[in-house]
Order: C-alpha cells, then structure tokens, then sequence
C-alpha cells in the first residue's frame, strides 16, 4: 500500500469508533422512531406493525398540537432574545478584560458543575410561595399577603434563561475574542465614538458568535421538557413534554414517535437555514 | 509653530514607568521617527500622542492646543498599525471612507476623496475588493490610504513596515515617503529598525528604556552618536575606551596602547570637555581591512589578526583582534575575503570616528 493510499485511509480509521456509536446510538434509534411512527397503538396493548398514516396525519391537523408547537417556538424565540441582550454585555466584559479571563471563564463554567435539575428547582425557593422573594417582602411591608409567582410562562422563560445564559455568552465572547482590538482602535482615530465604533465593527463582526449561540439556545429551548415541569403551569406545556406524555404516560409510541420526529423537523429546518448563510464552523468554534 | 509638543510627559504602569519625563518639539510637515529596541517606550508615546493612552504628567498639544482631555476621536490622527487593522468586513472604498462618514463631507466628495486617495497609494481598481483578497502590503497601503483620506494634522505610524517581507519593505519604505512628501502631512514614525528610520526620517528620536538617547537629523545620529547607547544601536560600532591628553587644540588627541595618536575633529566629541578617559567611537565599515605592508595612503593603521569570518555575499563582516582589543569590521569584498586567521592592517581615519565620556550608567 502506498504511503498516499495509507494517509487517505487513516482518517477513516481514526473515525471508525466515533461513527460506530453514532451509527448505533443514533441513526439505528431513529431510523426506529421513523417505522413506529406508521404503527398503530391497539386498544389491547400491543402495537400494529404495518404503514398507517393514522398518527401523522392527528400530528399535522390536530389544532391542539399546532398550538403547542407555536407556543414552543415562541418560548424559544423569547428567551434566545433575552439570552442575547443579557449575554451580550456579560461576554464583552469579559472578552474586554485584561488578565483575569481565565477566571471569568470558569466562573461561567461554574454552574454546570450543578445538575441542571437543580438548578431550576431553585427558583422554587425564590419565587415560591414561602420562598426568599415573598418572605422579603413581608418583611419590608410590601405584600400581606404571599403571591404566587410561580407555574406560568415567565417563570418558565426566566428557568430557560438561567440553564441557557452561559452557552450565549460562551459563544459570544469566542467571537468578540477573536476580534483585533485595533480594529476599535482605528474607528475611534478615524472620528467614530467609542459606540458608533461598536456598532460600526464591533457588532457585525461579532454577529456570526451571537447567531451560533442564538441557534444553540433556540434549539436547547425548543426541545426542552423538564423546565416547563418544574416551573410551568398546567397550561404551559412544550412540546418535548407532549412527546413524554405521548410515550411514558399514554404508552402511544407511534404517536410519540410522529410528535417527536415532527419537532426533529422543525428544528433540522432551522439548523440548515443557519448552516446555509453562517457554517456549522462557527458552532463548532463556540463550542470548543 | 509645532505639529505636535511633548511637555515633561511621563507614563507609568502601576509601579512601572515606561516613558520618562520626555520633552519634543515636532516641526510642521516633519517626518520624525521615535527609534529603539522593543520596551523603549516608544510606542507608549505614539499611543500618548494618540490618545489611546492617558500620560500619569506632563502636557500633549497638537498645533499648539492642549489636547491631555480631548478623546481620540476628535484629535484629527490618522493612525497605521503594524497589522494594517482594516475592518475585515467592509470594502476597500468603505475602509477607506469610514473615516470621512465621521466628517462633513457630502457623498460626492467622499467618493471623489476615496478614489484620490486609492490613486496615491497606487491602488485605484481594488475599491470593491474587502481586505482579505488583498496581499499584505496592498492592505498596509489601503490601510494608509485610510488614515490620511482624512486629512490629518498628523499621521502617526506603528511600525507599519514590520510585517512586510524584507523586500516588499524596502519598496513600502521608498513609497511611504513619497507618499508623506507629496502630500507634506506631519509624521510620527515607530520603528526598531535603524535602516528604516535612517532611510526616512528629517529626525529621529532614539529612545531607551523610556528616555531620549538623542534627537537629530539622519546624519548626525549615525555620525555623532551622544551617547554608548545610540553608537550601539545605529549600526555595528566599536567602543574602546581611550586616554584623553589633549583637548585644548583644534582636536580631541586620544590615546590608546597599541594604537597611533588619533585626533578626533572637535564637533565628533561634543561632549568631551577636558583630558581623561573616553569612549572612542570606530564605526564596523570605518575599519578597513587591507594585506599587510599596503601603503597607509594617510590612514591611521594597527596591525589585526582575523579571528572569524561571517561572509554575506557582496560584503563580510571581519572579527578581528587587535592586540587585546576585539573590534569588528564590515567591509566590500574585493575579489576574496579575509580567511580566519590571516594577518591583516586595520586602517581608518581620524576623522571618521568618534569620541564620548565615559558613562557611569548603572
């Protein structure tokens, strides 16, 4: 074998466990999700192997699931925009730093060292109704009586927010990094104020970094079902939480595999219209 | 009046201070160059001058108006920096008008602008292109295109050459100061490199460890150099330290063991003033190396043996001894080098060398 026919090779082999386990972790599972979804659920139990469009065609007319989905997207769509305005200004400070990045860094990093459970079921004792907010408030006089801010949309919105943040700034401050800081240094001797300079170079240069991290909290956002759980009322359920009611609840696997590849729909569509005008290079960079 | 002024400045960096108490006067349309190896302090004043950082004392005018607490951008500078800094994401015509959009200047005028600017630096078809299909020195050029659109009161420069290839440099370097010339704009110059800042500059301003070495013209730096430092940095030269006998005549009489008298013309040793020991000054290609028993020719001579050879082509630098004095000297080939070892006549003139105090410098 030639040295050139043994370096084309070696990718391949270097590949082969990595693909092995996306094979049979990911593509074999899905491609079941695919079959099930054309079975149907019998009343005594046992599934209908066969090819029915029974279950595709409630997911896709069923006004009830329309709605939730819509409600998802636009729970998603909120919170990456709050993700962005808040994360903005925090991955700037610390791109904009001198010396002490590392630190900064870790401190970002530091919340995931906390199960994500956790730390949404936090804000039960925050907000709740004997949590730290009510009983401050009865304290200093504000209320009488405790309210109740918990088990809504903006609760819901504001877990999201909390798991979400640092993936935004993570992915905003790989871009502003990556920015020669001369390049302010020039506007500015050129005339610009230091804002009109951010909003002339330094803004749309970082864009690509805020539209990956907007992609990653997006797509976080609208898969998600332990958030709407913990923080959301009877009527803020998401989407993910159909598919869980689907199959843990009702044990409909045909139906819950439609609801679920339906949303994998959904949200492939977005990954490719991002792939199309940014490259999946970007997200990689944000995420290494 | 001068372009710009320096009043006492000093910058420190918390318990550091990297520009000490230093006074200049930059005449209009000047081309000055501030010279020395990195952590002179050089750069820190540009960025002082540009206001890209505070001076801790002392007072920056430009055009004879206090400027310490007028922010950058409404000083008027253009500025160059070593990595062209061009903003990746706009054209070249837009790069170059960013600077106009800041200013009143209507649409056509702006354009008209833009395009005699490209057209002075030569490069008047890339104005649709964006700066990473051009080649570095395209991008140095767009990027000085940039900074004088704007008609500065002064163009401060960053090492603006340091990232070229050695060639490209030399041809930037030419185009540059023609480019200053024609359009008489007041330059600041950092560079590290003494070729450079010879090759350019009405003045240079050679600096160490924060302070003012010496400030003059080209000529008199190289020939006269004021202090070890400067006599060091500008070229090869060769320091050895000399008796003073006389300095009452109309030369400074030297003597040195080994050595025939050498009278120093009076204005090459501005500041010896009486008899003693002094630095005597023999710049590297002032020495010249011939066969033994070659007529003097009125030159002063010491017989040298040649210890290495570090040959470069067209010229070969000779490291050479003395007696107990190592000197080096660069010199023309003719027809072979100097092999190592050979016996050789050092000859020089009087008149081409120079004479300092001994510095007492810790």
């Amino acid at each position: 074998m030639s040295i050139e026919q043994r370096e084309a090779r070696q990718p391949w082999i270097l590949l082969t466990p990595a693909l092995t386990a996306v094979l049979l972790l990911l593509i074999v599972p899905l491609m079941f999700i695919v079959v099930y979804s054309f079975w149907l659920k019998s009343a005594a139990g046992a599934d209908t192997p066969g090819f029915f469009l029974d279950n595709w065609q409630e997911t896709l007319t069923d006004p009830f699931y329309r709605d939730i989905l819509l409600n998802t997207l636009k729970i998603a769509a909120i919170t990456t925009i709050v993700c962005g305005l808040l994360g903005y200004p925090a991955a700037y400070f610390i791109a904009r730093s001198k010396g002490n990045k590392a630190v900064l860094l870790v401190l970002l990093m530091l919340p995931f060292w906390i199960s994500y459970i956790i730390r949404t079921m936090s804000w039960i004792n925050i907000l709740g109704v004997s949590g730290a907010l009510n009983a401050a408030m009865l304290w200093l006089g504000v209320i009488d009586e405790p309210i109740q801010m918990l088990y809504n949309e903006t609760t819901v919105i504001l877990g999201l927010t909390h798991f979400l943040l640092p993936f935004m700034v993570l992915n905003i401050f790989v871009s502003l990094d990556g920015i020669d800081t001369n390049l302010e240094d020039a506007a500015s001797s050129l005339g610009a104020t230091r804002w009109q300079g951010f909003l002339q170079v330094t803004l749309p240069l970082s864009l690509p970094g805020l539209a990956a991290g907007g992609l990653l909290c997006f797509v976080l956002a609208a898969g998600t079902y332990i958030t709407p759980v913990i923080l959301g009322g009877p009527r803020d359920a998401m989407f993910a939480n159909l598919v869980y009611e689907a199959i843990i609840r009702q044990l409909d696997w045909p139906l819950g595999s439609a609801l679920s590849l339906l949303l994998l729909a959904v949200l492939g569509v977005l990954v490719l219209i991002y792939n199309r005008y940014l490259g999946m290079a970007q997200l990689a960079k944000g995420l290494g | 009046m001068s372009a710009v002024t320096l009043s006492k400045i000093v910058k420190r960096f918390g318990d550091y201070t990297a520009v000490h108490q230093m006074s200049l006067e930059i005449a209009e349309g000047s081309f000055v160059t501030l010279l020395g190896p990195s952590g002179c302090g050089k750069t820190t004043t540009l960025r002082m001058i540009a206001g890209l950082l505070d001076p801790t004392e002392g007072d920056i005018a430009i055009k004879g108006k206090r400027v310490n607490d007028v922010p950058i951008h409404k000083r008027n500078l253009g500025l160059v920096f070593q990595n062209y800094a061009l903003f990746p994401h706009k054209t070249v015509a837009d790069n170059v008008a960013f600077g106009l959009n800041y200013r009143d200047v209507s649409k056509d005028e702006a354009k008209r602008k833009v395009a005699a600017a490209l057209e002075l630096v030569q490069l008047p078809d890339l104005g649709a292109r964006y700066p990473k299909e051009l080649s570095g020195g395209q991008q140095q050029r767009i990027a000085l295109a940039r900074a004088i659109v704007i008609e500065p009161d002064v163009l401060l420069l960053d090492e603006p050459l340091s990232a070229l290839d050695a060639n490209l440099r030399e041809d930037m370097r030419v185009e540059l100061k023609r480019i200053q010339q024609s359009i008489g704009v007041t330059t600041v110059f950092v560079t590290h490199d003494q070729t450079e800042a010879l090759a350019m500059s009405d003045q240079i301003i050679v600096m160490s460890e924060g302070r003012v070495e010496q400030v003059g013209a080209p000529e008199d730096v190289y020939n006269t150099p004021a202090t070890e430092f400067v006599a060091k940095f500008l070229g090869a030269s060769n320091l050895l330290t000399a008796q003073c006998v006389d300095a009452a005549g109309g030369g400074i009489v030297l003597d040195l063991p080994g050595f025939p008298r050498i009278e120093i013309p009076k204005e090459r040793a501005p500041r010896v003033s009486g008899p003693g020991p002094v630095r005597l000054v023999i710049r590297a290609e002032k020495l010249h190396l011939k066969a033994p028993q070659t007529p003097a020719d009125g030159m002063l001579s010491v017989d040298a043996i040649v210890e290495n050879v570090d040959y470069q082509g067209q010229s070969a630098r000779y490291f050479v001894r003395a007696g107990d004095h190592r000197m080096q000297a660069v010199n023309m080939i003719e027809d072979h080098p100097f092999a190592a070892g050979a016996r050789v006549a050092l000859r020089f003139r009087a008149k081409d060398c120079a004479a300092l105090p001994v510095e007492s410098r810790p």
